[in-house]
């Protein structure tokens, strides 16, 4: 290949290779560089407005004037209402995954169709899930209250959950299936001893994912929970949560309370944070095939 | 007893499997009945071609916020669009393990961190960027919030998107395929290129249509940089109002004025509409590359 045209040829070809390479570094650095941008800004302008009335006091009087308290309201609201909504997901979601895991085929149509309808829920924009927890809120006759939210939440969460419980108790062998029914157990023996048993740290996970996707989303509670300054005591009063906390906060007009909304963000960060650094520790093993 | 039990556990569970099929339709059933009002009274034109909003006047004309949703959408797909592919051909083709590991949950947590986060950092950063940086640079005044504001930090919420679904299309084309191109003497790039990026083309789509869904429905980031004007936006410097902001900020009023529930919620229904099908699409594609790689 001493022919110079030629060279020159393989010249262009390995520059554009390299072009390729220092783009698609940058793009890697650019989405590295958001998540890090995003972490730091929000704790640095989070972290001076910090302190230990914000985390144990609810709102005084005047609080969005810049007064005395704290979101303590909304930090339990949260809880309260990611929680309620979790557990009324895997009420939902655990029974279908068993069933088109150990009841149906695991390629059956059925399981298709249900994976399928899964994901275009997932696709769902969270708000349109608060305008349809709305209605259902008015067809029974409820008020915007801690119930509906966690209606609402609840089913924001449920496609979140099944796809990935799914996607760990699909990786279970059969042959773990089959040594269980020739021991003599029935189906939903093996689902629940042998199936539930074996995924259990991934079934974390799934569960922690759909926790942390709850008790950050608004779009959701706006129409549904309300928002009120004291913590609830019923399922039936109205609740804060710490994301519209964060935003009514942050429309204010007034600089500390501006600030006070950084803080919440940052403690809702920190939040998220250790939620996903949980989930990932469980299912470190089980985690591998998801990739959503 | 036990079969029995098992028997009984088997319906119950069947007719919940049943759930997230219906759910959809309940879904969108539940928001055109409240919807249907407005539909009655009002011709359909005066609805989706129409920029008068008032709705004291009973004018409800969604055409600035579907405008606002487009733009916003738009500006942020060719944002994330090629940094997301690039991003994600380097993860599956070039780099090391390490990289790999050290990356993936990274891009978890930008899919997981809550829209109201992406909010206050869009404000605190991105809306000043884009009023006191961007908007100079091309001579414009502009208060920073923006379609372009929006734009970007939509184009950052979607980047876990199109780089996941991208990153398993690209691992569900088989190995020695781009052996055999490298053995003809292919460099790397003109290896992904000719073989990576054909025949993952479809599912390269699906992973943008997925992302453009995700930015359409996306509500709280986007309603707190873009400014809120229901106005038709002409370029990406002006405000705007997408139909997601529209539904979220009028929640208080709208049962005190008439008609308004049903305007917001035939905006819900048209969002849902819209979302569906790119949903229904994206997905129907995936399990075709996916049956394939099977």
């Amino acid at each position: 290949m001493s022919h110079p045209s030629s060279l020159h040829w393989l010249r262009r070809r390995k520059l554009k290779e390299g072009i390729f390479r220092v783009l698609m570094a940058a793009s890697v650095l650019v989405v590295i560089g958001c998540l890090a941008l995003i972490m730091g800004t929000i704790i640095w302008k989070g972290l001076p407005a910090m302190n230990l009335s914000m985390i144990t006091q609810t709102p005084k009087g005047g609080y969005y004037l810049g007064r005395e308290g704290g979101i303590l309201n909304a930090i339990v609201g949260s809880l309260y209402l990611a929680s309620g909504a979790t557990v009324l997901a895997i009420l939902f979601s655990l029974p279908v995954v068993l069933y088109i895991n150990v009841y149906a085929q695991k390629r059956s149509r059925l399981a298709s169709l249900t994976r399928f309808s899964l994901d275009v829920l997932w696709g769902i924009p969270s708000i349109v899930y608060g305008a349809f927890g709305f209605i259902i809120m008015i067809f029974f006759g409820l008020r915007s209250s801690l119930l509906a939210g966690i209606l609402a939440v609840g089913l924001l969460e449920f496609p979140i959950m099944s796809r990935a419980a799914d996607e760990v108790i699909r990786m279970v062998p059969n042959e773990l299936l089959e040594a269980s029914y020739s021991l003599g157990a029935t189906r939903l023996e093996t689902a629940l001893k042998v199936v539930v048993r074996q995924c259990l740290p991934g079934l974390l996970t799934a569960v922690l994912i759909a926790f942390g996707r709850g008790i950050g989303d608004a779009a959701s509670v706006l129409f549904t929970a309300g928002f009120t300054d004291r913590i609830p005591t019923s399922l039936f009063q109205p609740a804060a949560t710490l994301p519209l906390a964060i935003f009514f906060q942050l429309g204010t007009p007034f600089p500390e309370v501006q600030q006070r909304a950084y803080a919440s963000a940052a403690i809702l960060t920190v939040l998220i944070l250790v939620i996903s650094l949980l989930a990932r520790g469980l299912g470190k093993r089980y985690t591998r095939h998801i990739i959503k | 007893m036990r079969i029995l039990k098992d028997r009984l556990a088997k319906r119950t569970m069947l007719v919940l499997t049943a759930v997230p099929t219906f759910l959809v339709l309940l879904i969108l059933i539940g928001l055109f009945i409240r919807a249907r009002p407005i539909l009655a009274q009002k011709p359909f034109f005066s609805l989706f071609f129409s920029s008068a909003w008032s709705p004291l006047k009973g004018d409800f004309g969604l055409l600035p916020f579907i405008m606002g949703t487009l733009w916003v959408t738009f500006v942020s797909l060719v944002l994330a669009v090629p940094i997301s592919l690039l991003t994600a051909v380097y993860l599956s083709e070039y780099a090391p393990l390490s990289v790999r590991e050290f990356t993936k949950p990274i891009i978890d947590l930008l899919a997981g961190l809550p829209s109201v986060i992406y909010g206050v950092w869009g404000v605190l950063l991105v809306v000043p960027l884009v009023g006191r940086v961007i908007a100079p640079l091309f001579g414009v005044t502009s208060s920073g919030y923006t379609i372009l504001a929006g734009g970007i930090v939509l184009a950052i919420m979607i980047f876990p998107t199109i780089i996941s679904v991208s990153l398993e299309v690209f691992s569900s084309i088989p190995y020695p395929m781009r052996e055999a191109s490298l053995s003809l003497g292919a460099t790397k790039w003109e290896t992904v290129h000719h073989v990576v990026l054909k025949k993952g083309l479809q599912g390269i789509i699906a992973a943008i249509v997925l992302g453009l869904s995700r930015a359409f429905g996306e509500t709280m980031a986007v309603l707190m940089v873009v400014g809120n004007i229901p106005r038709l936006p002409g370029s990406v410097f002006d405000g705007g109002y997408p139909l997601p902001a529209l539904i979220a900020n009028n929640y208080g009023e709208m049962m005190s004025v008439p008609l308004y529930d049903a305007a917001l919620m035939l905006a819900a229904a048209v969002l849902l509409l819209v979302v569906l099908f790119f949903n229904v699409l994206a997905r129907l594609i995936l399990v075709r590359v996916e049956r394939r790689a099977a």
